[in-house]
């Protein structure tokens, strides 16, 4: 197995980890997630601004989050990471920024379905394909993208570090969205 | 879920959003414009997933405290589960602006500024301002341009301007070049989300005295 193919099924697998919790309240599951993401999120939160003992607390209290929301994850539009970050994001708006974080209308209040299997594997891949692409911009622009995402940058130094190759991921989520409206209506 | 937006947020406005570097009136109107168009809900899930990369791909991560997993079971322990979306009412307020106003269109707590025009202040903090705009139908609002960037967003009704028509969910983005006059449509009273990190200016004298004392 290489190298791509080992990251592929390690997301996969969180995305099962999420499940056991979802299900079963999980605690072995929990622990592994927690090893992996917890040290992640407490490194963002310091490069974003936060002293450590902060970054500490926060990062418990996201963990902590991920198991209360683990029922309203959908494989379908965002892998375990990406959806991680949106959580640990809005705890340093809230907590770092001190200011409310308005959020669009949540979609979950649908029937519950469980995802299909091929949808989720193909929104893994689209992640693996976004993240080789970004892996492979040239080292400054990469190190611009993550100081706009540690909160380094102001909304109106963000405007030049668009044009990223997003095309094929969005259309994926769009797919996802449609689907979701769909099962709705 | 309307598929006639035609005037879509613009990819920096999405990627702040996601970064989390926009002032808190600007998460609002994102928020609010996501909530009916799936089109750039799409666009800014992609850009959440740019911030996975670099939360997953950092070069070092920072250990946690020895008992930060027991402690975290215990926040866990004492905590509950998040409900579950209800479904929204049908409305014309889409949900997040809902939570800043504490209630629907009803619940607006109106100020009038002349000729019909209301506003409504909402409560942000941070530098930028949020208010809710009602148009009557068919009036104009002055000729105005503006120091920084505004971002009009229709909640009901339509106005058109000297660039074009703009319906529910449609966001137009005016900067320091635009001098406009948006013209509420005759058929219904137009409510829209304004957004703005400047002041407007007036280019006719009488609303330029009173802009210190509406905030507009």
């Amino acid at each position: 197995m290489n190298r791509a193919e080992e990251c592929q099924n390690a997301r996969a697998e969180w995305v099962d980890h999420v499940r056991r919790i979802r299900d079963a309240q999980d605690q072995a599951a929990f622990a592994e997630l927690f090893q992996h993401f917890a040290p992640r999120i407490k490194a963002f939160l310091i490069k974003s601004g936060s002293d450590a003992a902060l970054a500490e607390e926060c990062a418990q209290e996201v963990m902590a989050t991920l198991w209360h929301k683990a029922h309203l994850f959908d494989p379908t539009r965002a892998t375990v990471a990406t959806w991680v970050f949106t959580i640990a994001r809005n705890k340093r708006i809230d907590v770092l920024r001190k200011q409310r974080r308005p959020e669009p209308e949540d979609l979950g209040w649908g029937p519950e379905a469980e995802p299909e299997q091929e949808n989720v594997i193909a929104l893994q891949q689209e992640t693996a394909q976004l993240r080789d692409a970004l892996t492979a911009l040239p080292e400054a622009q990469r190190q611009l993208i993550e100081k706009a995402y540690f909160g380094d940058l102001s909304h109106r130094e963000i405007a030049s570090q668009t044009g990223l190759p997003l095309g094929t991921i969005k259309s994926r989520i769009r797919l996802a969205l449609d689907r979701l409206r769909h099962a709705m209506n | 879920m309307s598929n006639k937006i035609k005037h879509h947020l613009t990819d920096d406005l999405l990627m702040a959003y996601a970064a989390g570097a926009l002032p808190e009136a600007f998460d609002l109107m994102v928020a609010t414009h996501l909530s009916l168009c799936d089109h750039c809900r799409a666009r800014a899930e992609s850009f959440d997933a740019v911030g996975g990369y670099v939360l997953e791909q950092q070069d070092e991560t920072v250990a946690m405290n020895d008992k930060a997993l027991a402690e975290t079971m215990a926040l866990i322990a004492n905590g509950a589960p998040i409900a579950k979306p209800k479904r929204p009412s049908c409305s014309v307020l889409p949900t997040p602006l809902q939570d800043y106003v504490g209630g629907d269109v009803n619940d607006i707590r109106w100020r009038p500024i002349g000729m019909g025009v209301k506003q409504a202040i909402l409560p942000t903090t941070g530098e930028a301002t949020a208010r809710l705009l009602f148009i009557p139908a068919g009036t104009a609002v002055p000729d105005h341009s503006h120091n920084g960037i505004e971002l009009t967003m229709v909640l009901q009704g339509a106005f058109s301007d000297e660039v074009d028509h703009f319906a529910r969910g449609d966001v137009e983005i005016a900067d320091e070049d635009l001098h406009h006059t948006p013209t509420a449509d005759i058929t219904e009273d137009c409510i829209c989300l304004a957004v703005t990190d400047a002041p407007l200016k007036f280019k006719k004298l009488m609303p330029r005295l009173f802009q210190p004392f509406l905030r507009i």
